[in-house]
This record gives structure tokens, C-alpha cells and sequence, in this order.
């Protein structure tokens, strides 16, 4: 009776029948090295459109490098990237040139990183933060930059007689909203969420979760979302990967990876957890 | 062809730092038409609210299948891909326990309407229908706007069971939602039970007082504990 099924990680399920459309991002065997260490070693990611798909992990499990790959901010050392939109289907985003990648970047990819510092200006004022999203595709106009800017910080739910102030005198929660808004403002197809809301007040997690959680049901935008917070996960994610030495050990459901979960790494995670 | 077919359905745990396989049941086959409703009985720990999870795949099957009619075709519920079962809950398939998850700042009618949104209706039409289903599960109109997080403990089953009944759904699965309900929700939940099984709905079904609603049910799959065969009681 010992010893069985211990093995089911290795995706028993067929393949989707019911869901026809491609997923939006497709990512596959991806490794990335940093001297003699793996940090990433053979891992695939695929998200659908509209679908918030978690990346869970402990601190070194490679789950923050997966997502700088798939920001483009780092090339792997092998693997191919593929963003199904109707400009870039096709191509493999690691094959492209620096300024033809960069403007993938800007263009179709949002960020918001766990340290504000990484994603803002913090001296300049915070509306221009997320107007410098639109210069750098070239719109120029006074009024509508400060127009866009608006709207973007207003559906990031930050509020508006503050957005001349810049980042540094703002609290963490609202520096991640600022954060929000910039990766907003081109209206990206995917938007990558790095530890969104670790290191703030478990009250104003809550109400930066809850906007992430309201933007996603309005906008059915694509999100990879990486956290060690399985409350988090719980809370966003419809799919999960759980990650360990840069290999994905399980992924599933998000309620069936914390309620049964299969790999024998995961149910201590889970169960250290809950 | 029935709406759903569970063939030699098998469920185990592995636990792995106890290093021993948990068996839940095993080898479970029955039918379920569309309009039926199938009660599963049994003591306590005998896998009756595990069989539940495995057909909505919060918990994987070990073995055997669930072949389910969707309005897509043919589909095994114990095999199809994430994405096929995350379409089909957004779509054909309803759980309902007795528990909410409300979140901070999210009002009771926007709890309720959310998953007519998911389904891809607009909010201004989700929540007119959140408006009467809420009113006809009795929560107090002053409460439509406030958050559910700070709701006593009947008043939040109010908001769960309105969450979990408003979306049209071909298969309901019921994990002892009468449990704890005050006679008024409870009526109201018979009520808009009978209505949903007139309009065609499944329902597979685990309560600790089934007498709340035996005019609903068609059949019985009792599960035991030592061979866990089962066993139709009614027909």
C-alpha cells in the first residue's frame, strides 16, 4: 500500500477540449544559470487569456526569475517565449533584438515589482511615473498625458489629490498603486504582479488585493502573479505552479494544489501553511 | 445519454509524511439525469462530501471516471484538463457548502453578483438579479451594501447561499448546506432548490438532516464504511 501515486505531478490530465482558444503567454523550457547554480532548470508556463495563473515557491525556488523572463528583463539560456497577441503570435520573443524586445516591454507587458524603488521614479511626481508609460511610445500632448495618467491611477483605485506628490512621500500601499497605475497605462495584454502586496499592513494588503481582484473581473486581463503567500494565491489565482529548485514539482487547480495537494514538497507547504 | 456517469470512481490520499495511503471510497458507479436528485448517505467519514470534491476536482480522483454532458460535448471530469474544469465551474457547475469567504470592501450585493459576472453578464444586470436573490433568501435590505465581514453567522449564510444559487448551473453539488440554518433560510433554500430541479438542474446532495428536503429526492447512494459498496435505497 506504501509508495503509490506520489507521481501524479507529472500532469495526468488530458489536454484542454472544452477551452479552444491559444493561451496568451507560452512558455517553454526555459533554464537560466547564474554560475554554477540553476536557477531555473526546464519549466513551461502557460496562461490563457483572463486567467490569473500563481507561481508559488519558497525564497531561491527560481520563481522570481521566471518572471523576469517572461518580462524579457533577463534571456534564459534556453527556451522560447510566445506571446499569442496579433502583433507578436508567432515569434519567439527571445529572438527578437534589444530595441525590438524592449518595445514589447513597454507595449504589451505590465510589472509591479515587490519594491517600488525597482518600478518608480520616487522623486519625480507620481502622475508623471505613469505618464512616461505613453512618451516613451511618443505622445507628446500635455492633455492627454495628464489625462491617461488620471484615468490610469484612478482604476488603480489611488487617490487623485495626490497625484503630484511624489512616490517617496507616499505610503507602501499607495506606492504600489502608483506602481499599478504605470503598468497599467498602455493597457498591456499581460501583466506580471511580482509579491505585490508582501510588506504591507496585512489591512492595506487587503485593499490593494481587493483592486487587483476588481481590475481582473473588469478588464479579464492576463496575470502571472508570483507570491509565497498562499493566502494571496488563494485570493487571486485560478491555477497555480508550485516551484522548487527551479523545477515545477505540481500545478492544478488553485483549490485543489492547497486542499489536496499531490507532490509530497507541496503538502508541506501547504500544510505549514494553513 | 445521462447528464452525468461516474464509472468505478476510486478516491485515496497519499500522505506522504505519514508515508501510508488514506483510502476515501472506492469504486463508486452511478447516473444522474438532468432534474435528478441523488442524496448521498452514510455516517460520518465515510467519504460522502470527498465524492462531492472529486466531481468539482477540488480533490483528484485516483481512479475511474466522470463522464459529464456539458453543453460542449462529453467531457471526464476526473481527466479534463485545468482550464476545461475552471470553464465549466464559471459555467455548468456549482458547489455550495455552508461557509462564505467574504473579502474586505466587497459589498454583499457585489459578493452575489460576481459570478454572473464571471459568466459574462454586466455588473448593472448582475446586480439587479444579486437584488432579488438576496431579498428572497430574506437579508435585510440595509445590509445589500454593507461588507459581509463583519455579518453574524446567519446573516453571511444568507449571502453564501445567494452566491451559490444565482447562476444558472447544470450540476449542483450540496455539501450539507442546510447545516445550521434558521427555519426561514431554510424554507427560502428548499424553495429555490425545488425551483432550480424544475428547470432541469442535477443535484447531488450530502445532508446531515435530509428530512429538510426529502420531497426533492429521487435516490439515495448510501456509502458504508468497511467495503464502501453502495447501496440504492430509494427509487
Amino acid at each position: 500500500m506504501l509508495a503509490i501515486s506520489n507521481h501524479q505531478s507529472s500532469q495526468p490530465f488530458d489536454a484542454p477540449r472544452l477551452v479552444t482558444t491559444a493561451p496568451l503567454v507560452r512558455a517553454t523550457g526555459l533554464t537560466k544559470r547564474y554560475g554554477s547554480i540553476e536557477a531555473v532548470a526546464g519549466v513551461d508556463v502557460e496562461a490563457y487569456p483572463g486567467e490569473v495563473l500563481g507561481i508559488v515557491g519558497e525564497s531561491g525556488s527560481g520563481k522570481s526569475t521566471v518572471l523576469r523572463l517572461l518580462n524579457l528583463e533577463e534571456m534564459p539560456d534556453t527556451g522560447a517565449y510566445m506571446l499569442n497577441t496579433p502583433t507578436l503570435a508567432g515569434k519567439n520573443l527571445y529572438d527578437l533584438d534589444r530595441f525590438a524586445r524592449r518595445e514589447v516591454q513597454i507595449l504589451s507587458i505590465g510589472v509591479v515589482y515587490q519594491n517600488p524603488h525597482l518600478g518608480l521614479r520616487m522623486r519625480f511626481t507620481s502622475s508623471g511615473n505613469v505618464a512616461e508609460r505613453l512618451l516613451l511610445t511618443g505622445e507628446r500632448t500635455f492633455a492627454t498625458l495628464r489625462q491617461a495618467a488620471r484615468d490610469s491611477l484612478a482604476i488603480s483605485e489611488f487617490p487623485l489629490n495626490r497625484m503630484d506628490d511624489p512616490p517617496r512621500v507616499l505610503s507602501g500601499g499607495m506606492q504600489q498603486r502608483v506602481q499599478l497605475a504605470k503598468a497599467l497605462a498602455l493597457k498591456p495584454a499581460l501583466l506580471l504582479l511580482d509579491e505585490p502586496t508582501t510588506g504591507l499592513d496585512v489591512s492595506v494588503q487587503a485593499l490593494v488585493l481587493d483592486t487587483l481582484k476588481h481590475l481582473q473581473r473588469e478588464r479579464k486581463m492576463t496575470i502571472v502573479l508570483v507570491s509565497h503567500d498562499l493566502g494571496v494565491i488563494r485570493t487571486l489565482a485560478d491555477r497555480v505552479m508550485v516551484m522548487r529548485h527551479g523545477r515545477v514539482v505540481e500545478q492544478g487547480l488553485t483549490d485543489q494544489i492547497l486542499e489536496d495537494p499531490q507532490d509530497a514538497y507541496t503538502q508541506q507547504l501547504v500544510h505549514a501553511k494553513l | 445519454m445521462p447528464l452525468l456517469q461516474v464509472e468505478s470512481l476510486t478516491k485515496r490520499f497519499y500522505i506522504d509524511h505519514l508515508q501510508r495511503e488514506i483510502e476515501v471510497f472506492a469504486s463508486l458507479t452511478f447516473t444522474l439525469e438532468s432534474g435528478q436528485f441523488i442524496l448521498i448517505g452514510g455516517p460520518n467519514g465515510v467519504g460522502k462530501s470527498s465524492l462531492l470534491r472529486c466531481l468539482y476536482r477540488t480533490y483528484i480522483p485516483t481512479s475511474g471516471r466522470a463522464l459529464f454532458t456539458s453543453t460542449q460535448g462529453e467531457i471526464d471530469l476526473a481527466h479534463a484538463a485545468d482550464v476545461d474544469i475552471a470553464l465549466l465551474r464559471r459555467e455548468e457547475l456549482g458547489f455550495v457548502t455552508q461557509f462564505l469567504r467574504p473579502r474586505p470592501r466587497v459589498s454583499a450585493l457585489e459578493l452575489v453578483a460576481e459570478p454572473l459576472v464571471d459568466g459574462g453578464m454586466m455588473w448593472d444586470e448582475a446586480i439587479e438579479q444579486a437584488k432579488g436573490m438576496l431579498s428572497s433568501f430574506g437579508l435585510k435590505h440595509e445590509l445589500w451594501s454593507a461588507y459581509p465581514t463583519t455579518f453574524s453567522g446567519g446573516e453571511q449564510q444568507k449571502v453564501n447561499l445567494a452566491r451559490a444559487l444565482i447562476a444558472p448551473r447544470r450540476l449542483l453539488l450540496l455539501d450539507e448546506p442546510t447545516a445550521s440554518l434558521d427555519a426561514n433560510t431554510r424554507q427560502s433554500l428548499q424553495t429555490r432548490l425545488a425551483e432550480l430541479k424544475m428547470q432541469g438542474v442535477a443535484m447531488i446532495g450530502v445532508f446531515h438532516h435530509p428530512e429538510d428536503i426529502h420531497h426533492l429526492i429521487d435516490d439515495e447512494i448510501r456509502l458504508t464504511v468497511p467495503q464502501k459498496d453502495i447501496e440504492h435505497v430509494v427509487d
